[in-house]
């Protein structure tokens, strides 16, 4: 089950010729995938694309009425692969991912595949996660395309630019036998706009008639002689049709009047661009401007006549190409020198090499391009702007506090880096290195473990040189459920037993894929329609070889968490020492639960709920327990009681009782402070009766005592 | 005064741009949404974008939404709307909690001469704020301060607490606030439609909505009056020590006022601890630190001993927490916060994990004391105490076993752990008289690290432990003019980490001021 249910948006994949279709970006592109009659699907989950493939996967009925194979691909390297049912046959396919940590996974299959070539069209859809909010390293997927010939299509961030764009790329990647990608960025995957739909359409060719008319062709398949062709084919034959196909469909598009300057851009950036011309006054509210712009709506190959053609009357360009290296101005570069041009070629300086072309970006470039090479466009007050400086809020940035992501309320890795903390307060620093996902956030505040992240599924793999007999201390390692069967199953567990790796790893198990969006994978426990699942990591992990396993079936134990990564530090038992910590994601478990017990409560069924609480008169205001907790929910509060001068705990009304607070007190002695309470609705009569004997019971005790002692109301003056 | 750069010829000046800063889990996505369904409904153009991913995981989060009346002479065109917000170029933001608007502040998405802030006024901490062994919350008032300096109209309240008391979350009072502050030009009724088509929860949402904009549009007053807290219990004294008690308090009002203000909270805290003799012992003490004390500097000395002899005297044991966790006004304060309706029934389970240590404290102090000095015993009985121990106290098993321990409380000052209590509490009241006399502003400070002490077991010894740290330098800084200032300064880097590295630095300064040329004495 994944985060989002998209049971709503799936009708909108139903629409026919002319409706209008309105909805956010990524849904745009599930439904171009329908228009163009794609014949199969697949892919990996990750911001920006989990949605597409959760709407896909939410939308296996209408994909299945129209014959279209849907497949969650075990990552983007499978998923890639999977595009190999387009090189013999005439049918579209799509795999999406996100880049480039997906890119950098498929490209050996993205390799190969862009060696054979393909017959039917093959679309790559890319989120591109660069900039703001952006959980991965900083690169471009332009290297790939590149370096594999694929084409890179880059539209203008609107929905009907976007839907030609997958139109064209199926047409595009048939004409010239070749894989496109199609780069969207974050917020254009997000983006919420409309478009006039078109009747979906079955597939040509289905992979079932595929499947009973098999076809092969060597000169296809990746081995010498044929790949010695193949790399010749790809520049010879290949690309000139793609470029033949880019010029006759116009796909990159110049707007804007006949100035002197102008400005080149990929399309991603043409939003971004009119802002800043819009700011500068040099253009109205819809787009329409006096600056020359040329928008490469293909970024890959560039169409070398018409941009040297649209630089021919210039006496300077601008290229406005996010991220670095400078492909694009470099290429432009050479063609323009090429052809003897003596236009002013600007792009990286005037704008920054590195980092996202936010709107403050573009204002300053664009206003810095156009003011050296045409004042005379600009407003007198634009030209030279007497602006003073901002004000500088030094008192503010000290006081705001930083706010990195973190576990969620109720979050079950919390108490695996709890407990993790504590034995290390037993057994001293360790090494750790850590994995991608949720369980990454322990290296932040309140925890601040994990030393280095290598990629998915790489987590252990990355600690695989801490192994020498000299040392008195292992490494331990971190992996997630979802990098574990993305390849860590492998690379990491497979290679620390080969190699007699004496450290600790640690799988952090919680039923799901859980920071892409919750989406099913091997070992979740889910009954799931049309996918297989329910497969024991730890069944696995033996059958990799490993001997020393335990599964620590509630990682809230802290107490249990504690003492199995004692153990696994200190065994005298060689090789790989594997710890498998399951609990369900809180997030999941939450959207799975609420239905249910909202529906018992209505109909009278015995139901409880968990909340914890602090005793604000027991707590004495240290802290401690946040410091082993980080959770949302546990908050601190000021007392209105003049002797006290600390904050003290307390529990918000987000709690949704998951226990951490109460076994990390117990684990760590800290204080008698938590306390659970169980709420029982629609109790049985046994339940009352219970209840009602034992409340009469202690409120006597209570009186008694009270009788002999002042009490004193809280809060009395 | 313009602030980023001008918009010279005004060409996007019918894009309202509206930005909302929230944190991952407030629901600004519901509000984005919201925002651009009442700018549909009403024709515009409208665009709202977001960058989601594991922003969403508790961090701060950013949704962006562009809107613009059609133009009746180019029904056709569709307006190039951003993706993302620009300093110095939002009309509107919205904040959904006060530090994210102090934040928006600093990256210079409010400026004076456009931006309407509206923000809800309530806090929802960053992990750094609370990990703090002392106080290490933002202040508030600065981020209201400079965001009204900042903002060219300032909507601020708490929007959170209205919310809850509509049954709702913050993103509905805040799509009320928007409407209210009639920044956009859509009727009531147009935002309320939009919150209506919602569904499930529409009702408590139109609640809050309807709250926020009274207060937007500034029909209504603060709506923030404070609430009595729920299980709020009158103070009732037995008769038969109603005599006693009034004699107590009648001293404790006889007290010069500095001091009165702690003096009685502190006598209610030490009688509430043990009994009447026990708060008799306390104002004596009290009494006779303010005859010795001086007017001239507003009994600061008694004041603050009023304040740390009472905390002092009230430590955290298991009889206390015993006796506060069967309290009848604890039950009602547990009742109240989980909203325990007559139909339901509740079960309580309070976590306990006592250690030897704990234990000997609660023996008579001559065996406690005899079993404390034989290590080798300590750690044998150990083994059997030194465990988690989950304790219904809605059980009157549980119950009972709790109310037990908490009537030890009459037996009290025999006890080991009264007896290491009292004679410490001795010694720092004396050291701080001792200093008093010498240096007067020293002697409050000292009694002023007493703050150090709190917590349990292994927390409690390191507060001991900063609390010894901090009052061992007392040597070094006597004499000096700034040795209050520089007790102060230690004790406030006690309190920034729990490991107790900002007072390791702090230390090795004042180090510094005896090994090398102290140009600082006076």
């Amino acid at each position: 089950m994944a985060e989002r249910s998209f049971a709503k948006e799936v009708k909108k994949l139903k629409l026919g010729a002319g409706e209008e279709f309105t909805g956010e970006g990524i849904l745009a592109i599930t439904k171009a995938l329908l228009q163009c009659g794609v014949g199969y699907v697949g892919g990996y989950q990750g911001a920006p694309i989990s949605h597409l493939m959760d709407v896909l996967a939410d939308a296996q009925e209408i994909l299945g009425e129209l014959g279209v194979h849907f497949e969650a691909s075990a990552s983007e390297a499978t998923a890639t692969a999977m595009l190999a049912a387009s090189v013999h046959y005439p049918i579209r396919g799509a795999a999406t991912f996100k880049s480039t940590v997906g890119t950098n996974v498929a490209s050996d299959a993205l390799a190969n595949l862009s060696s054979g070539g393909v017959t039917g069209g093959a679309l790559i859809i890319v989120g591109e996660d660069y900039g703001e909010g952006s959980s991965i390293m900083q690169e471009r997927s332009h290297a790939f395309a590149m370096k594999s010939q694929v084409w890179l299509l880059d539209p203008r961030p609107n929905l009907p630019s976007i839907v030609a764009a997958v139109e064209h790329g199926f047409e595009m990647s048939e004409a010239s036998n070749t894989p496109v990608m199609l780069q969207v960025r974050i917020r254009c995957c997000h983006v919420h706009g409309s478009f006039t739909a078109k009747d979906n359409k079955r597939p040509t060719m289905t992979v079932a008639e595929a499947l009973e008319n098999p076809r092969r062709d060597t000169q296809r398949i990746v081995l010498p002689p044929a790949s010695f062709l193949h790399e010749k084919e790809k520049i010879t034959k290949r690309r000139p049709a793609a470029i033949d196909y880019i010029r006759r469909h116009k796909l990159n598009e110049t707007f804007g009047g006949n100035g002197p300057v102008g400005i080149v851009m990929q399309g991603g950036m043409y939003n971004g661009v009119i802002r800043a011309l819009q700011r500068l006054g040099l253009a109205d509210a819809y787009g329409d401007t006096e600056v020359p712009l040329h928008v490469l709506n293909v970024t890959y190959p560039l169409v070398e006549d018409e941009l040297v053609g649209f630089c021919a009357d210039k006496e300077a360009v601008l290229v406005v190409e996010e991220g670095h290296p400078d492909y694009l101005e470099q290429e432009l570069g050479s063609m323009l020198y090429k052809a003897g041009a003596s236009v002013k070629l600007e792009g990286k300086g005037l704008l920054p090499m590195a980092g996202e072309y936010t709107g403050q970006v573009m204002l300053d470039g664009i206003g810095a391009f156009l003011r050296q090479h045409a004042g005379d466009m600009l407003a007198p007050e634009i030209r030279a702007p007497n602006v003073p400086a901002p004000p500088i809020y030094d008192d503010l940035a000290r006081t705001v506090p930083a706010r990195p992501p973190g576990f969620c309320v109720g979050c079950p890795e919390r108490p695996i880096f709890a407990a993790t903390k504590l034995a290390e307060q037993e057994l001293g620093q360790h090494h750790i290195a850590s994995d991608i996902g949720c369980h990454l956030f322990s290296i932040m505040p309140p925890f601040e473990l994990g030393a280095t992240t290598m990629g998915y599924g790489l987590g252990p793999a990355s600690a695989s040189a801490f192994n020498s007999p000299d040392a008195k201390r292992r490494s331990i390692s971190f992996v997630g459920d979802g990098g574990f069967w993305h390849n860590g199953l492998t690379s990491s567990i497979g290679n620390a037993v080969f190699n007699k790796n004496d450290g600790v790893i640690v799988v952090v198990d919680n039923y799901y894929s859980a920071a892409t969006g919750g989406q099913d994978i091997l070992s979740s426990r889910a009954n799931n329609r049309t996918k297989s699942t329910k497969h024991p990591i730890t069944e696995a992990i033996k059958g990799m070889g490993v001997n020393w396993v335990r599964h620590i079936e509630r990682t809230y134990d802290v107490g249990a968490m504690r003492d199995a990564l004692k153990e696994a530090l200190t065994t005298e038992e060689k090789g790989p020492k594997v710890i498998v910590a399951s609990s369900e994601c809180m997030l999941n478990r939450q959207r799975r639960e609420a239905p249910l017990k909202k529906k018992m409560a209505a109909e009278g069924k015995r139901m409880v709920k968990t909340k914890f609480g602090v005793d604000e008169d027991v707590c004495t205001g240290d802290h401690a327990c946040m410091r082993l907790s980080g959770c949302p929910s546990l908050t601190v509060k000021h007392l209105d009681d003049p002797l006290r001068d600390d904050p003290v705990a307390s529990i918000d009304e987000n709690c949704v009782g998951c226990g951490n607070c109460g076994e990390v007190a117990d684990a760590a002695v800290l204080c008698p402070s938590f306390y659970q309470a169980d709420v029982v609705s629609n109790p049985t009569g046994w339940d009352r009766f219970l209840f009602g004997l034992r409340q009469r019971v202690i409120s006597t005790l209570q009186r008694w005592r009270e009788r002999g002692r002042p009490v004193f109301g809280e809060q009395a003056a | 005064m313009k602030l980023g750069l001008p918009e010279g010829p005004d060409t996007t000046g019918r894009i309202i741009k509206i930005c909302i800063l929230a944190v991952g889990g407030q629901g600004g996505g519901v509000l984005s949404g919201w925002v651009t369904d009442v700018a549909q409904r009403a024709g515009w153009h409208v665009q709202s974008t977001s960058v989601a991913g594991v922003a969403q995981r508790t961090g701060a989060t950013i949704y962006y939404v562009e809107m613009m009346p059609r133009d009746p002479a180019r029904p056709h065109d569709e307006p190039v709307l951003s993706l993302s917000p620009s300093p110095g170029d939002v009309d509107i933001l919205i904040a959904a909690e006060l530090a994210e608007a102090g934040r928006a502040v600093l990256r210079g998405f409010v400026t004076p001469e456009r931006t309407t802030l509206i923000a809800s006024s309530h806090r929802m901490l960053a992990v750094s704020e609370k990990i703090v062994p002392g106080d290490g919350r933002a202040d508030s008032d600065t981020v209201i301060r400079r965001a009204g300096e900042a903002a060219r109209r300032f909507i601020h309240f708490d929007m959170e607490t209205m919310a809850k008391k509509a049954g709702s979350v913050v993103s509905a009072s805040l799509f009320g606030a928007l409407a209210g502050s009639g920044e956009l030009p859509f009727s009531r009724e147009a935002f309320e439609a939009t919150v209506g088509a919602g569904g499930k929860g529409a009702q408590a949402s139109l609640a809050a909505f309807a709250l926020a904009y009274d207060r937007a549009a500034g029909t209504t007053g603060d709506g923030e009056a404070a609430v009595k807290p729920a299980g709020a219990r009158a103070t009732v004294i037995p008769q038969r020590l109603a005599q006693g008690w009034q004699a107590l308090l009648g001293r404790a009002a006889a007290l010069p006022e500095p001091v009165r203000e702690m003096a009685e909270p502190g006598l209610r805290k030490t009688v509430d601890f043990l009994d009447l003799a026990y708060g008799d012992e306390y104002l004596a003490q009290i009494e006779r630190l303010v005859a010795a004390d001086n007017a001239g500097q507003d009994f600061a000395f008694s004041r603050e001993a009023a304040k740390y002899l009472a905390n002092a005297m009230v430590y955290d044991d298991i009889v206390r927490v015993a006796d506060l966790k069967t309290r009848a006004g604890r039950a009602d304060r547990v009742r109240a916060e989980v909203k325990l309706a007559d139909s339901q029934t509740l079960a309580t389970t309070e976590y306990f994990h006592p250690r030897m240590e704990e234990i000997v404290g609660l023996m008579p102090a001559g065996l406690g004391a005899a079993i404390e000095a034989r290590p080798g015993l300590m750690k044998t009985l150990n083994r059997f105490v030194d465990r988690g121990r989950r304790i219904r106290t809605d059980t009157i098993h549980g119950f009972g076993m709790l109310w037990v321990i908490g009537g030890l409380r009459h037996f009290r000052r025999s006890l080991l752990r009264h007896k290491v209590e009292a004679a410490h509490t001795k010694e720092w009241l004396a050291l701080a008289e001792a200093e008093r006399a010498r240096d007067y502003a020293l002697g409050v400070e000292v009694l002023k690290c007493r703050r150090l002490m709190k917590g349990y077991s292994d927390t409690h010894a390191r507060g001991q432990s900063k609390f010894d740290h901090v009052l061992a330098c007392l040597p070094l800084l006597r004499g000096r003019q700034d040795a209050a200032d520089w007790l102060r300064r230690l004790r406030e880097a006690a309190l920034a980490d729990a490991e107790g590295k900002m007072l390791d630095g702090a230390i090795k300064t004042v180090h510094s001021f005896t090994d090398g040329p102290a140009q600082n004495a006076g």
